[in-house]
């Protein structure tokens, strides 16, 4: 069996907004959403600024009680499944929930309660962690929460493979629907990781800004963490039309690399190779894509890898390519960073507009592509991809195209 | 530059790298002694423990070699020095 995947959903939560349309608006304003870091003490780090969700309690979203299980990433993952389920109008019947998937990316889960409780027992002395500790840390509690809060049954996990996770999740969500596996997947990814013990880990990187991210420009001095969820509801085609779903966007691709080379220089023969790979799932030449949600970071290596590997697999077509970096705007949100861009690729296609790729002040020759610099930019586009490349050389790539 | 600290800088280096001391002279270079980024952002972890200085990214963009390290490490820990004086005065 091979299905059409359509999405008929989408929901987000993350620096830029508190749901699709004001994500939409940040994106089509070129705002970022990058300040000072307010959840965390910075005083003894090197970076101060992050992509939070400014001002974020778990009201009006869970009462007391129930926010007492869910760690702040597992909260933005249900937030987010919420807007997205509810988007797509899905009436459930006991047979949908029986077969419907949620499959979620995150890299660090709960680390940040994990972080508290550990700081509880090392430094304050305190014989005894809280016994929520393990259920709020887990990386799948968004997925387990998801199916809690929709009564979901059917087949459901977590991806971890780092920055690649959310991309990895939608990756084989859009399969599982493809092949008839499941007739309805919630999936994407959330993440929370401003905490001070996980930011001193980044901090020894010597991966993050000590300003801004600025994707691709000459002066980039790495990046910038962010937070967040977004989710998006998968059907295949012809279920969605006959309940005459609101459809989005198609999924048509999805290829995977290993650079198996470096635990943490990226590669560009496994970056291009992930993306030849979407390319031959979607049935697709090279010439075909007229936008790149680039990974984008905005470290020196990244940026150049990418740029290297984007020319590798488009050849001449790389210099019409329309390529920008979102993570300008909305962060580094690790294991949520690919729903986030899958989201911001589906509304380009959608809604017509290319957003862009914030904070750019000087081009790098070495970076030679249109990054969409600043300003997002009416566009007409068919076929977008969104590139993924985790540390650890795990590489994910989907194939998005305008429904029409 | 005293050969004390260039021999501390040297042989953290070969701790953090596990290599022998011996390997490494002052006038290595980060790329014949096999030193990657993730290597040297190890070496810094520990070169910022073994002399209890803090060693600012800034600093170490455009350090390629074990010379241009002993001298970053010998004028960090100059500073803590002179700080440390300044203080008790």
């Amino acid at each position: 069996m091979s299905r059409r995947v359509v999405i008929t959903g989408t929901g987000v939560i993350c620096a830029l907004g508190r749901d699709v349309a004001e994500f939409r608006q940040a994106l089509q304003d070129g705002r970022s959403g990058i300040g000072p870091i307010e959840s965390a003490d910075t005083s003894q780090l090197r970076f101060c600024n992050g992509a939070e969700v400014k001002g974020y309690t778990h009201r009006p979203y869970f009462d007391d009680r129930r926010a007492d299980f869910l760690d702040r990433f597992a909260q933005f993952a249900v937030i987010a499944a919420r807007e997205a389920v509810a988007a797509a109008g899905i009436e459930w019947t006991p047979e949908m929930r029986e077969n419907a998937a949620i499959i979620t990316g995150s890299c660090v889960g709960g680390q940040s309660t994990e972080d508290t409780g550990f700081h509880d027992v090392y430094k304050n002395g305190l014989n005894r962690v809280h016994p929520l500790t393990i259920p709020k840390t887990m990386a799948n509690a968004g997925a387990s929460h998801i199916s809690m809060e929709f009564g979901i049954t059917g087949p459901s996990f977590t991806v971890s493979t780092a920055c690649s996770s959310a991309a990895h999740a939608i990756g084989q969500a859009s399969w599982m629907v493809r092949s008839g596996i499941t007739d309805l997947a919630i999936t994407g990814g959330s993440e929370a990781p401003f905490s001070f013990g996980i930011l001193k880990a980044w901090e020894a990187m010597r991966v993050v800004s000590p300003d801004t991210c600025r994707p691709f420009s000459k002066d980039r001095r790495g990046m910038v963490l962010g937070e967040g969820a977004a989710m998006l509801v998968l059907e295949p085609l012809d279920a969605a039309l006959a309940r005459g779903a609101n459809i989005l966007a198609e999924i048509t691709g999805f290829g995977m690399s290993a650079d198996a080379c470096h635990i943490t220089q990226p590669s560009a023969d496994g970056a291009a190779r992930a993306m030849r790979a979407a390319l031959r799932d979607a049935s697709l030449a090279p010439e075909a894509i007229g936008y790149v949600n680039a990974h984008g970071t905005g470290t020196v290596a990244n940026d150049l890898t990418e740029t290297a590997a984007i020319k590798s697999v488009f050849g001449a077509h790389a210099a019409k390519l329309a390529v920008s970096s979102t993570k300008s705007m909305h962060g580094h949100a690790l294991g949520a960073a690919a729903a986030l861009e899958s989201l911001a690729t589906v509304l380009a296609l959608h809604d017509g507009f290319l957003p862009p790729t914030a904070n750019f002040t000087t081009p790098d020759p070495e970076c030679d592509l249109d990054v969409v610099p600043n300003q997002s930019r009416p566009a007409d586009v068919e076929w977008a991809m969104t590139n993924s490349f985790a540390f650890g050389g795990l590489n994910a790539v989907l194939v998005l195209r305008r429904f029409s | 530059m005293s050969d004390e600290l260039i021999h501390r800088v040297i042989k953290t280096m070969a701790a953090s790298k596990r290599i022998s001391a011996e390997s490494i002279s002052i006038d290595s270079e980060f790329q014949q002694l096999g030193i990657d980024s993730m290597d040297a952002v190890e070496i810094l972890f520990a070169l910022e423990n073994e002399f209890e200085i803090n060693i600012p990214d800034d600093e170490v963009r455009s350090v390629r070699n074990v010379r241009q390290m002993c001298e970053g490490v010998e004028k960090l820990v100059a500073a803590k020095e002179a700080a440390k004086a300044a203080q008790q005065g």
